[in-house]
């Protein structure tokens, strides 16, 4: 894997100067392979993992939906004018009972159920949706929400 | 009353560890960096922890076979095996200890008389010495010197010897210095201590963590299987310091004799441990190749970054330690080691808290974050310019 990428996933809040020495690189070189990786498509942004209160964070939902694949395209077209709503979080095409894996993000309970019923539902090749609301969050893009709560005790001196 | 006058002579004589010193010192800090933990910063995988929970839920909180479970015992020999070309049957050729200290202990308890000399390179792990001289034997330290990367050389070792030798400690990869051997070099060693009837003591516990070439056990060399005991454990590969299990693997006379040491003093490893070392030998590769992929890249960064600096530090081939030369600065280790603490809260250990050999030299640990490791270099950097200015 690329050293840079590397970096990025395991150097946790490295800045692109902390890279450069870890690296043995200039910065100017790390922030050339990070631009590399963003015209490639591999680098598609960041996102911080948070662990807010149901007050700022809102409802989440996992939708099961079943859609028509169409001649030529298979599911990819409908897929992508699903992915393009604002609510909607992330979109995987699964193999199983049902076609779609779609992730929703709304302020509230009804805010995503009308998403469903109005925009979503109504799609034409859409056929049925599955709505489960998440209850709780116990561990987010490889990161505990609870995290490490106790000190392990680790000496600072060790033989 | 003056208690201490129970005390046995040969512990009274016995110095405290260095690094105990030391710790006494950071302990009262805080905010502190720490370079100087002997042992990895992971935590121990999921799997291998959630295995030892099931063995509780299981009801698996009984003694074992003074050897260890049998089914441990296979899996040690299948791995050992695999990944060092040496065979040993799990019935009578290895035995289960709480931690390669242990099997330290018992072997040499087990195998010196009084008065025995027992060969040990230097620096090296701390409790060497003391095992030697707890077990009344007589401690015959051999140098090993940053210009041959602290390999163990033969010719150093035929300097050192006396008549009456009759072991020779091994710790490749070694803690501190990070220094080990070729395959060549090792067979010069394994030619000498055919010579000289010496048994070979292998303590192999870094081995895992070899980042040039191919780590090669001396037991696996013709004719030394019969004269090697072979050390190892799960400390530092799979990131199991607390679990203290580990095993030795030898001739079944000598591991029967280690084995009465054992069953009269430790009884049997704890079994939570040794189910929880099942896992990690038969699952546990992924995770641990992953683990040094990360040590190999933050020894090349700090390596790196401490030549830069100007303390001139050989590259590690194995283990989780550089080993700077400090003397550049003109303070000795101990004060480098004590000035870098109070002006910069950076902790490195003395090298001569690992022998006399130790030196000029500091034990820096890179098993510690890319952040941590980052900010230490600067701080270690902004130290010795200041330390510079002040000559």
């Amino acid at each position: 894997m690329n050293p840079v990428l590397k970096l990025l996933l395991e150097g946790g809040s490295l800045n692109t100067a902390h890279m450069a020495q870890v690296l043995n690189l200039p910065e100017s070189d790390v922030n050339r392979e990070i631009d590399n990786l963003k015209q490639q498509r591999v680098l598609l942004g960041w996102r911080p993992v948070l662990n807010l209160s149901e007050d700022e964070g809102g409802v989440r939902a996992i939708i099961e939906v079943r859609i028509t694949p169409e001649r030529g395209g298979g599911f990819n077209r409908l897929a992508g004018r699903i992915s393009r709503f604002d609510e909607v979080e992330s979109c995987h095409l699964i193999s199983g009972g049902y076609d779609l894996l779609v992730f929703v993000n709304g302020t509230s309970l009804q805010r995503v159920a009308a998403f469903v019923s109005e925009k979503l539902s109504t799609l034409e090749g859409v056929l049925s949706t599955a709505t489960h609301f998440v209850l709780r969050s116990y561990k987010q893009s490889g990161i505990l929400m609870e995290g490490r709560t106790e000190e392990t005790g680790r000496l600072n001196v060790a033989p | 009353m003056d208690s201490s006058r129970f005390i046995a002579r040969h512990v009274i004589d016995l110095p405290r560890s260095g690094i105990r010193d030391f710790f006494e010192i950071v302990s009262k800090m805080k905010d502190v960096i720490s370079l100087g933990i002997g042992e990895p910063d992971f935590d121990t995988p999921w799997h291998i922890r959630e295995a030892a929970i099931y063995a509780l839920e299981k009801g698996k909180t009984h003694y074992t076979s003074n050897l260890g479970l049998i089914e441990l015992r296979r899996a040690i020999n299948r791995y050992v095996e695999k990944n060092f070309a040496v065979s040993y049957r799990p019935e009578d050729e290895i035995i289960v200890t709480v931690g390669v200290s242990e099997a330290i202990d018992i072997a040499t308890r087990a195998l010196i008389n009084p008065g025995d000399k027992v060969m040990f390179h230097q620096p090296c792990y701390v409790s060497y010495h003391p095992s030697i001289t707890l077990a009344h034997g007589q401690a015959i330290p051999v140098p090993t010197y940053a210009k041959d990367n602290f390999a163990l050389t033969a010719d150093a070792l035929r300097a050192a010897w006396q008549p009456g030798a009759k072991l020779l400690m091994l710790n490749l990869p070694c803690n501190p210095t990070g220094g080990t051997c070729n395959r060549r070099q090792l067979e010069d060693i394994a030619k000498f201590a055919i010579e000289k009837d010496l048994l070979v003591l292998s303590d192999e516990i870094y081995s895992e963590l070899t980042f040039e070439g191919q780590h090669v056990s001396i037991a696996s060399l013709p004719g030394m299987q019969e004269r090697t005991i072979f050390l190892h454990g799960f400390s530092k590969a799979f990131a199991m310091t607390g679990w203290r299990i580990g095993y030795a693997c030898g001739p079944a006379p000598l591991v029967e004799a280690m084995m009465k040491v054992h069953q009269y003093s430790m009884m049997c490893a704890s079994i939570i441990s040794q189910e929880a070392a099942i896992e990690a030998l038969v699952r546990g590769e992924e995770g641990m190749l992953k683990m040094r992929e990360q040590y190999h890249r933050r020894r090349d960064f700090i390596v790196r970054r401490l030549n830069e600096i100007g303390l001139k530090c050989h590259l590690p081939r194995g283990s989780f330690y550089a080993f700077p030369d400090v003397s550049r600065t003109g303070l000795s280790e101990k004060e480098f080691a004590v000035s870098l603490l109070q002006t910069e809260k950076v902790a490195m250990v003395p090298g001569t808290a690992f022998g006399e050999n130790g030196t000029g030299f500091c034990r820096a640990c890179f098993a510690t974050s890319y952040e941590q490791l980052v900010e230490a270099g600067n701080r270690i950097d902004r130290h010795v310019q200041f330390l510079a200015a002040r000559k």
